[in-house]
């Protein structure tokens, strides 16, 4: 990352029109940064760290990262256009509080129950954000703070052990090598990327992003498009917590998908999605995750504290936007 | 900001129709920036006739203690919010706050009150110069400064192992103790910067400067506005803001923990959203902060008064007042036509 900053700081002082060619160097920079760094990254740890390349350990890595790409996706879709969600934490939590609950009726009504929880959870903030004109950070910032209260409720404060070995299945299980959990991100990720690249509703949601007025003016449903996508991060961020629930053969309302708001949102944003919307990078978002997962994941390694991996961290974080920062004026 | 509409009537007609909406359109804006003044009062009145123990008052100070923090730090925030920006990482900043003033207190009051305010404020430097200079966008500059200042504050204190504890018989412990008149000096505190942000908003120059940065950045830069270092300066601000709470809290807890604060940017967010201020920058007010900060710690004294009510519960009400505040104000602005496309 040290030597994406060289060039910028050029291009900081100059004018848009008369640095074509270091603005080229810099596109490089800004559309394969994430995977270098990733690339780089990868390489460091074969090298130097003992069993990386074992398939267990590699496992354990993508199981982990799993929740956090599908919630991720989700967010970034929503960035797209133009908004944030920060309630996908506590959707997660809502979903864990949810199976235990309906487990009794079967598995499948379940997971049904717990993905309607993250459905309807969606259709309200897309409705305050599409119809009511609330702002996205306003309108999720309520639903992070009442859907974690409303889960904790479901459950009585209490945390809930999950016995339903066919349930569990969903979060240890594998087919063939591939745990189920990094299967279900998989056919996400392609099913998000589906989306964006190849149907209108993928065209709708950067053109929104992009100059909402515009898409008004053009005659594209924004407001239909606004609420889908909302809903779409809810029933993702619901799909993740039932699966971290399976995983923790538990529902545990007060700490599940704590932050992960944050978690997402920053693997969307070093993904190189800017949060001024109108452009989605479903590979880099996963890129993105992937990399902030394996930084945390080196640093435990090599014996750093939890301290040195979030500082890591915020300066990933600020030399990402700061090699994407002049792309369509990015603000907030 | 109601003058966009009265600014060109064009036939006599249009003239009449814009009267009327813009009486409309006072009642909406005053509505907006004085609602939760409003509710506040509302609120009080029927919780001090229906809860005997809220009408006391140890009750009442006890209130206005709670809410001293969080409303130093919505100060800031308000400044922040205004230029139409964002500050996530005032929770992060609160906490290192009271780990620098626990540890600096040891070697006098003097350096123990100065190093929060000093250190948060660099801190807060560092991110506006970020946003402001190189036009970075603030909610991702200070989304690394929740995750680097929560690490940092980890890190200083061997990752909450060793914690800077405060002697209780020093100056730094008395300022989190001294009340007078049943009055805990932070609350006096709170209110010596409740009053400094209205005057720096309200009179000055720079603090009128806010307002046009927020409206219109453009417009304000082609006016010759500092933008840039106005920018710098209301982070700085917030910093120097969430340092001064964090350092209060260790005053009064004579001791500096590193995982204090965890969530209290989006507390404070919310409680400015409530007063008034739009996220959309370009207006709000202090007051109005104020009355958003002392409705939050209201609305959980009363859920506390009617007892058998748990923390989840205190949650949903929470985030339902604050959506339903939130749709009230999008109503309300549309209706002021604030918010024309």
């Amino acid at each position: 990352m040290s030597t994406t900053t060289a060039p910028s700081v050029g291009e900081q002082e100059a004018t848009r029109d008369d640095t074509r060619r270091s603005r080229v160097d810099l596109g490089l920079v800004r559309d394969y940064g994430v995977y270098v760094a990733l690339l780089v990254l990868i390489l460091f740890n074969v090298i130097f760290t003992p069993y990386f390349l074992t398939s267990a350990n590699l496992r354990v890595q993508l199981v982990q990262v799993a929740p956090v790409v599908i919630v991720a996706l989700g967010m970034a879709m929503v960035i797209g256009t133009e908004g944030i969600d920060l309630s996908v934490g506590s959707v997660m939590a809502l979903a864990g509080a949810l199976v235990p609950l309906y487990l009794g009726y079967g598995v499948p009504v379940a997971i049904l129950v717990a993905l309607v929880g993250g459905l309807v959870s969606g259709l309200f903030a897309g409705t305050l954000v599409a119809y009511v004109g609330v702002q996205p950070i306003v309108a999720t910032l309520g639903l992070l703070v009442g859907v974690r209260g409303i889960a904790q409720l479901l459950l009585g404060g209490q945390f809930r052990q999950i016995d339903s070995a066919g349930f569990n299945n969903l979060g240890t299980g594998a087919i063939g090598p591939v745990p189920v959990v990094v299967l279900v991100a998989v056919v996400v990720a392609a099913l998000v990327g589906f989306l964006v690249r190849r149907t209108t509703f993928g065209r709708r949601l950067v053109a929104i992003g992009g100059n909402p007025v515009a898409a008004r003016l053009a005659g594209l449903p924004v407001r239909r498009t606004l609420l889908t996508v909302y809903v779409a991060s809810g029933l993702l961020a619901a799909a993740a917590g039932i699966l971290l629930t399976a995983y923790q053969k538990a529902g545990t309302p007060s700490t599940q998908g704590l932050l992960m708001e944050l978690t997402a949102i920053t693997a969307v944003v070093v993904g190189g999605t800017p949060l001024s919307g109108g452009k989605i990078r479903v590979l880099g978002t996963i890129a993105g995750a992937l990399l902030m997962q394996l930084v945390g994941a080196t640093l435990i390694k090599h014996d750093l504290p939890q301290s040195i991996n979030q500082m890591t961290q915020a300066v990933i974080i600020v030399a990402a936007v700061y090699v994407q920062r002049n792309r369509g004026g990015a603000r907030r | 900001m109601t003058t966009t509409t009265a600014i060109e009537p064009e036939s006599a007609e249009h003239e009449i129709y814009t009267e009327r909406a813009s009486r409309a359109e006072r009642v909406a804006g005053f509505l907006q920036r004085q609602g939760a003044a409003t509710l506040l009062i509302g609120l009080v009145v029927v919780a001090a006739a229906v809860f005997p123990n809220f009408r006391t008052y140890g009750n009442v100070t006890n209130i206005l203690l709670q809410a001293s923090g969080l409303g130093i730090i919505a100060v800031g925030m308000t400044c922040v919010i205004i230029t139409g920006g964002i500050d996530l990482s005032v929770g992060s900043q609160y906490a290192l706050g009271g780990v620098l003033g626990a540890w600096a207190a040891q070697y006098g009051f003097v350096t123990g009150a100065l190093a929060p305010l000093l250190g948060c404020g660099l801190l807060g430097l560092v991110q506006g110069m970020f946003i402001g200079r190189f036009s970075m966008p603030p909610f991702i500059v200070t989304l690394a400064g929740l995750l680097g200042i929560r690490g940092l504050a980890l890190w200083v204190t061997n990752e909450g192992r060793t914690i800077p504890k405060v002697e209780w018989e020093s100056l730094f412990a008395a300022v989190g103790h001294t009340q007078t008149v049943g009055i805990a000096v932070p609350v006096y505190l709170a209110a010596v910067v409740f009053a400094a942000g209205w005057l720096f908003l309200r009179q000055a120059a720079r603090g009128r400067s806010l307002y046009a940065i927020g409206g219109s950045e453009s417009a304000a830069t082609l006016m010759g506005l500092p933008v840039a270092r106005t920018k710098v300066l209301v982070y700085t601000l917030s910093g120097v803001c969430a340092g001064l709470a964090g350092m209060l809290n260790a005053a009064y807890t004579i001791s500096g923990v590193p995982t204090q604060g965890v969530g209290w940017e989006l507390d404070a967010i919310a409680a400015v959203v409530i007063g008034g201020t739009l996220l959309v920058g370009g207006s709000g007010s202090v007051l109005g902060t104020l009355a958003g900060v002392l409705l939050l710690k209201v609305i959980l004294n009363v859920i506390n008064q009617v007892g058998s009510l748990d923390a989840s519960f205190q949650m949903v009400v929470s985030g339902a007042f604050l959506t339903v505040v939130v749709v009230i104000q999008a109503i309300l602005t549309r209706a002021q036509g604030l918010r024309e496309l």
